[in-house]
């Protein structure tokens, strides 16, 4: 019998999306954790606090009685200095969103997951990305991931991103619940040094630390130069200029990351076989692995179609993807989640204004294709018929513009 | 790509059986991804597992709906026509069942394999735990995975004297699989 | 738009869910030995279903709405309760 080809490849472990995270986090050495268990992402607080039991991880991991709690920790912890992590969904994302707030305004390097799940008032347990949209306004860094070794390797790069001292905002890696917190997959784990030496340059990184010899102040004082509307005109100002560095700043350690790990996953965009297509697909999260295999087997029959993963959601990467769609003849953008007041999805809706404000033309075909809501499938039929309307919209023939998969016109 | 969908209920091992096919799967050198469909966690609910098996990093994310193989953990859901929903021409099934399978379960499934996986958990293991024994049963039945990736899957997941006790049932299940085709 | 349902909200009537039985999900089932039962309601208690009570001073389990968890039998006190194989007679 063939020798187990795990013997020689030691470091890949078959789990999950929450165990990923939690391997991620164990590796980025956290000084404080606080998770508060909510399905379909218990399971991350669960290993953490096993590891730290057992010694493989060593961090203070603070038991709180919700959320909100967790984020005052985080934030707390992480103005003392020390390196954090919480992680939730759903529920307990939009219970916490004061803190969301909190942290992005006071520039709190805190790192977090949320595994994208329906949000409350219609009751579901099921996968969507309304969640993860709701709190885009909070000021936050957030990426959505496509697999579990995405997830693993972007919670590590968010420390290297979100503790820079040209940026210090706190970073939310996005992940499909259920798609992906609980698919099992094989992963590469990294070794403790690699993730050391990636890690390294943060201890260059400056920001105001808090101790009780040193004591500040939270607010605008009396005794700063300008007012507080001024001041705060000022603080909004330089948070919003920092979340527009973070788009080079996730370019270029995404390269530090490949050159140690050997892993990339292109920055703020990936762009699938776009540099010939005619059409391209637009997606977000777990369904672009189901929108690959689907455009390389409409590539064999000959459709030029390609495919845009965003990446990185805040800030919107429109630049980056107006580049790509520059005279491109038809654009399809896949949504997990409905954009209340816009009657389209959200990505649609960043997409459609990305368009305006980088010059392309508005006459360019552009359809929205609504789908997957509370754990319904986005199948391969449901892409090629993506596929099938935006070609047909390129070659002028009249398409609706929302599109609702899985309900009946 | 091979497509499995494994069937049980909560409480049963259709979850960790998926999982563990993929560590298998990962041990004998393929890729493999699996994924659990259930809403709130609660025993006795029927639950479905997704599992998918390549030479490649499995890119898909979507559920299967044609599946080449069958487990089915729970002996009634074997007589239910949903359960046969899609499957491939060529189609395996694997069942926990005390007798062979005489008849042809569905015209697309050619091979079935029937193990009592209950009875022999419960001498092996003490508990109705019959994932295991199905997995040997799996191994014998499909030929997709060898017994010892599977045992090795045991020994990832298990320990100490659960870990033997398993892999005693594991055992059984792929000697004992009585098989029929049609 | 074709809608599978005529109303606006998405809460319904219970009616029709209420009393929905429970038993097709059960493959063990508790088998409760009066000899060795006290009485004590801990069984009531913690049923997730609520399908045990207490009649004439005996412990009673309505089996449709059983599904089978075993809680009953992990937490009693005085172990009066088994769990049996479903197609055990």
């Amino acid at each position: 019998m063939n020798k187990p080809a795990v013997e020689t490849k030691p470091n890949i472990e078959v789990c999950d999306g929450n165990k990923a995270v939690a391997h991620a986090v164990r590796l980025s050495r956290p000084d404080v954790v606080a998770v508060y268990p909510i399905t379909p992402q218990s399971a991350v607080g669960e290993w953490l606090s096993r590891w730290n039991d057992e010694g493989t991880l060593n961090a203070e991991v603070v038991r709180v009685e919700g959320e909100n709690s967790s984020m005052g920790v985080c934030c707390s912890a992480s103005l003392t200095g020390g390196r954090v992590f919480t992680g939730t969904s759903s529920w307990g994302l939009l219970f916490m969103m004061d803190g969301l707030h909190y942290a992005a305004g006071y520039r709190i390097p805190v790192v977090m997951t949320n595994a994208n799940r329906e949000t409350p008032g219609i009751f579901t347990i099921g996968n969507s990305s309304q969640d993860m949209w709701s709190v885009r306004d909070a000021g936050w860094i957030q990426v959505n991931v496509e697999d579990n070794q995405e997830i693993l390797d972007a919670v590590i790069m968010a420390y290297r991103i979100a503790e820079d001292t040209d940026i210090l905002l706190p970073m939310m890696v996005c992940y499909d619940g259920f798609y992906l917190s609980y698919r099992k997959d094989p992963l590469e784990i990294p070794a403790q040094d690699d993730v050391d030496a990636f890690l390294a340059p943060l201890k260059q990184s400056k920001r105001n630390i808090v101790t009780p010899d040193d004591p500040m102040v939270f607010g605008i004082p009396s005794f700063f130069p300008k007012d507080q509307g001024e001041g705060c005109t000022e603080f909004r100002y330089k948070h919003s200029a920092a979340l527009e560095r973070v788009k080079d700043k996730i370019d270029t350690v995404d390269k530090d990351f490949e050159a140690i790990f050997g892993r990339s996953y292109a920055g703020q965009i990936e762009a699938y076989r776009t540099d010939d297509a005619d059409i391209v697909l637009v997606a977000t999260g777990s369904v672009c692995g189901t929108a690959k295999v689907v455009v390389d087997k409409m590539r064999d029959d000959g459709v030029k179609v390609g495919l845009i993963k965003v990446r990185l959601l805040r800030p919107f990467p429109k630049e980056k993807i107006a580049k790509v769609l520059e005279g491109k003849k038809g654009i399809g953008v896949i949504d997990r989640s409905v954009c209340f007041g816009y009657h389209c999805g959200h990505l649609y809706m960043e997409l459609k204004s990305a368009l305006a404000l980088e010059g392309l033309p508005t006459t360019l075909p552009t359809l929205n294709f609504i789908g997957g809501l509370a754990n319904l499938d986005i199948t391969v039929e449901q892409v090629e018929t993506t596929i099938n309307l935006t070609l047909a919209a390129s070659k002028g023939e009249t398409v609706e513009e929302v599109t609702w998969l899985s309900l009946e016109e | 790509m091979r497509e499995i969908r494994v069937h049980g209920r909560g409480g049963q091992g259709a979850v960790t059986a998926g999982d563990m096919i993929v560590i298998a799967a990962v041990m004998g050198g393929e890729f493999g991804s699996s994924f659990p469909l259930y809403g709130d966690a609660r025993r006795g609910a029927p639950v479905v597992a997704f599992v998918a098996i390549d030479d490649q990093r499995i890119r898909l994310k979507t559920q299967v709906y044609t599946p080449d193989c069958l487990i089915v953990l729970d002996s009634r859901q074997k007589d239910w026509p949903e359960t046969y929903k899609g499957v491939k021409s060529e189609g395996i099934l694997v069942v926990n069942h005390t007798n062979t399978i005489e008849q042809q379960p569905h015209p697309n499934i050619i091979k079935a394999g029937a193990v009592d996986a209950t009875q022999i958990a419960m001498e092996e293991i003490g508990i109705p735990a019959f994932n295991t024994c199905m997995l040997g049963a799996f191994a014998a039945t499909t030929e997709w995975i060898e017994l010892d990736s599977i045992l090795g899957a045991l020994e990832k997941t298990f320990s100490g004297e659960i870990l033997k006790k398993n892999i005693k049932s594991a055992e059984r299940g792929y000697k004992e699989v009585k098989g029929s085709s049609w | 738009m074709k809608f599978r349902c005529d109303q606006e909200n998405s809460w319904f009537r219970a009616g029709p869910v209420l009393g929905q039985p429970v038993n097709e999900w059960r493959y063990v089932r508790p088998i409760i030995k009066l000899s060795k039962c006290n009485n004590c309601g801990w069984c009531e208690l913690y049923c997730p279903t609520g399908c045990i009570s207490e009649e004439d001073d005996e412990v009673v389990i309505h089996l449709d709405y059983c599904k089978g968890c075993g809680i009953c039998a992990n937490e009693c006190p005085k172990d009066a309760i088994t769990m049996i194989d479903e197609e055990e007679e």
